[in-house]
């Protein structure tokens, strides 16, 4: 299913001013939150970010939805920069791309009707009469395991599990050819969990949809991600396939972060990697290797020169001066 | 050091406690017992609603009242019924020789005053001593959670620390006044992967180093593979299944206990399909007669809507609530 990609990140950056003073703003540093990041997603695949908070994953998702301009860099949906895209281009391209974020509670208007909140992208371009979209509501509504009758209820009327499925019908009605999903799973509880993902891989079976996952929960992404990019302080710096990357983790941020993350079993024993201290802050990153300063094995080298990013077998990539 | 597991320290007997609401009377806990032993990390698995944080604030008598009111049972901390004191008595207790650490450090610290006076107003409330030596002791209290430099630290505002850090000093509090049972009420769902693996060898450290108990309240069976001696699974106010940690992954008895375990995706091996439970689990306030498992239970039988399955033993030291369970 290696089709042309059906989004294409090119060395994207967002930087956001630090600025102090209320009447003569001056700027006094840069927050890089994405600093030079690029990656695609075929059709049909699932392409998972996992990081921890700051690293950047959430700015990603918000460029690719157009709702922050990046610095620098493009962000391409079917060969579209779609930050140069207007009117009716940009409409269609709205249609293309939809999300669905982490807490339902808080995603779905409390005073809309569920099949309004399901209808909006529909209606939104205005191009359908009123019956086809009913009909497009109750169908979505049937594939995401909710009964069309449920339409007329209000979100409060459901349970979480419930939610976020009116979330993915809202995401699924236009026929989009990438939903951002932005921890999908992680506000829910654990014996729901499996049904929702359960129900994207198989929605991404039945219609080819590409997923981009945004995920600090490690087994979350081996279930459902075909390729795997780790963030860090804004840069990538290893991907590769899913397979590959848990079996064979090369950066030493990569291992560190999957050494901590909880065994499914006590009799599962990891090798304990424990990073010293916390995340820096992106507004004055550590030079070179934005690792170096919690990494175990950081060389003189590493504080000087940043890594350029390599491919060590095919697919797999990885930005550190070990390789 | 290895930690030595000792006598029974806390032993809850047949707890029921219910919320008058206006729809109803909601049977948040009905009939839980459990007995916790010195040195012992206890886990309470379920998932939201199943009251396990009623259970915990049970055990502090930190319930939301008038809603909240223990009906039923007793709650013996070394051979003491707490549901016998005053609340003047309980006072002495809660953090002396019972405490917890809550789930979110952002709401449980107030913003506007420093750690140091959080931690010391802790402190003062079990040791009447001169403001130097309150001060001095919440420095130590800092450096115990291994929070770098204390001494300039203790000044700080919330806001001026990482969620990390905050939770470091909610744990400060907790175990400042040298607490027999520590309660931790999802101590590490708000931090970042790697900060929770810090912040969970921390525990195992401090309690290493003081023989605590520990109750573990979590949804992530995770946590309680990497830190729980004994596990306690709740469902819908009631416990289902109940053992030793080893038991309970490797042979899990009760339908509710095994659909969750083969529910979760590993980080260690392929899943081809993850088991997912159909439905939810019902309204506390209108319960079903029979197994509250059984509307989602692929095995359930007619006895099982009926009947309420009491506890069967299953094993050494593991019991299930099933009527499937009996018979093998």
């Amino acid at each position: 299913m290696s089709a042309a990609p059906v989004l294409r990140v090119q060395e994207l950056k967002k930087h956001f001013a630090v600025t102090q003073g209320l009447v003569w703003t001056k700027v006094v540093g840069w927050v890089k939150a994405v600093d030079g990041i690029s990656f695609s997603v075929p059709q049909g695949e699932t392409l998972a970010i996992v990081g921890e908070s700051g690293c950047g994953k959430t700015t990603t998702a918000k460029l690719i939805l157009r709702l922050e301009e990046p610095t620098e860099g493009h962000v391409l949906v079917d060969g579209h920069d779609i930050h140069t895209l207007t009117g009716a281009a940009l409409k269609r391209y709205r249609t293309t791309v939809q999300a669905v974020f982490q807490d339902p509670w808080s995603s779905l208007s409390p005073r809309m009707r569920v099949r309004d909140i399901v209808a909006e992208p529909l209606v939104i371009n205005g191009e359908l009469s009123e019956p086809t979209v009913k009909a497009r509501v109750a169908e979505t509504l049937e594939r995401v395991g909710l009964r069309p009758q449920q339409a007329n209820l209000y979100p409060h009327e459901f349970s979480g599990g419930q939610r976020q499925r009116i979330a993915v019908a809202s995401a699924l009605v236009s026929n989009p050819k990438l939903i951002i999903l932005d921890e999908p799973v992680s506000a829910l509880d654990v014996s729901i969990r499996a049904q929702i993902m359960n129900l994207l891989v198989d929605l991404q079976r039945q219609y080819g949809v590409s997923y981009l996952l945004i995920a600090h929960h490690l087994a979350t992404t081996r279930y459902m991600a075909n390729e795997v990019a780790v963030m860090y302080l804004g840069k990538i710096v290893e991907r590769a396939r899913t397979k590959e990357l848990f079996k064979n983790p090369l950066h030493p941020y990569t291992k560190a972060l999957f050494s901590a993350a909880l065994p499914a079993h006590p009799d599962v024993v990891r090798e304990e990697i424990l990073l010293p201290g916390e995340v820096p802050s992106p507004i004055n990153p550590p030079s070179g290797c934005r690792f170096h300063t919690r990494c175990p094995f950081a060389m003189p080298q590493c504080a000087e020169v940043e890594p350029k990013e390599q491919e060590m077998t095919p697919g797999h990539m990885v930005a550190c001066h070990l390789y | 050091m290895p930690r030595k597991i000792g006598d029974v320290i806390l032993d809850v007997d047949d707890l029921h406690t219910y919320c008058f609401t206006r729809w109803g009377v909601v049977k948040a806990v009905d009939g839980v017992s459990f007995a916790l032993r010195e040195g012992e990390a206890l886990g309470i698995v379920g998932e939201s609603g199943c009251g396990k944080t009623m259970t915990a604030l049970s055990l502090l008598r930190l319930l939301p009242r008038p809603v909240a009111r223990i009906v039923k049972g007793s709650i013996r901390l070394e051979g003491e019924n707490l549901l016998d004191k005053t609340e003047r008595e309980m006072r002495a207790i809660r953090g002396r020789r019972i405490s917890m650490i809550l789930q979110d450090p952002q709401t449980s610290l107030n913003p506007v005053f420093t750690i140091g006076n959080q931690l010391i107003e802790a402190i003062q409330i079990h040791h009447d001593d001169g403001h130097r030596s309150l001060v001095r002791r919440a420095i130590d209290g800092l450096k115990q959670v291994r929070v770098a430099a204390p001494d300039r630290r203790v000044h700080d505002y919330p806001h001026q620390m990482s969620g990390g850090m905050k939770q470091r000093v909610v744990g400060a509090i907790a175990i400042s006044c040298e607490p027999r049972v520590i309660i931790a009420d999802e101590p590490t769902t708000s931090l970042d992967v790697t900060i929770q693996a810090q912040y969970l060898r921390l525990l195992r450290e401090i309690q290493e180093a003081t023989n605590l108990s520990l109750i573990f309240i979590t949804h992530d069976f995770g946590i309680v593979a990497k830190m729980c001696d004994r596990v306690m699974v709740m469902y819908a106010g009631r416990v289902v299944e109940s053992g030793s940690v080893r038991d309970i992954f490797n042979h899990p008895s009760h339908p509710y206990t095994q659909a969750l375990l083969s529910s979760v995706p590993s980080m260690d091996e392929d899943v081809e399909r993850l088991y997912s439970i159909a439905g939810q689990p019902p309204a506390l306030w209108d319960l079903p007669a029979g197994c509250r498992f059984a509307a989602r239970c692929p095995h359930a039988e007619d006895r099982c809507r009926q009947e309420y399955p009491p506890a069967f033993t299953v094993g050494d030291d593991h019991t299930a609530a099933c009527w499937k369970a009996a018979r093998t």
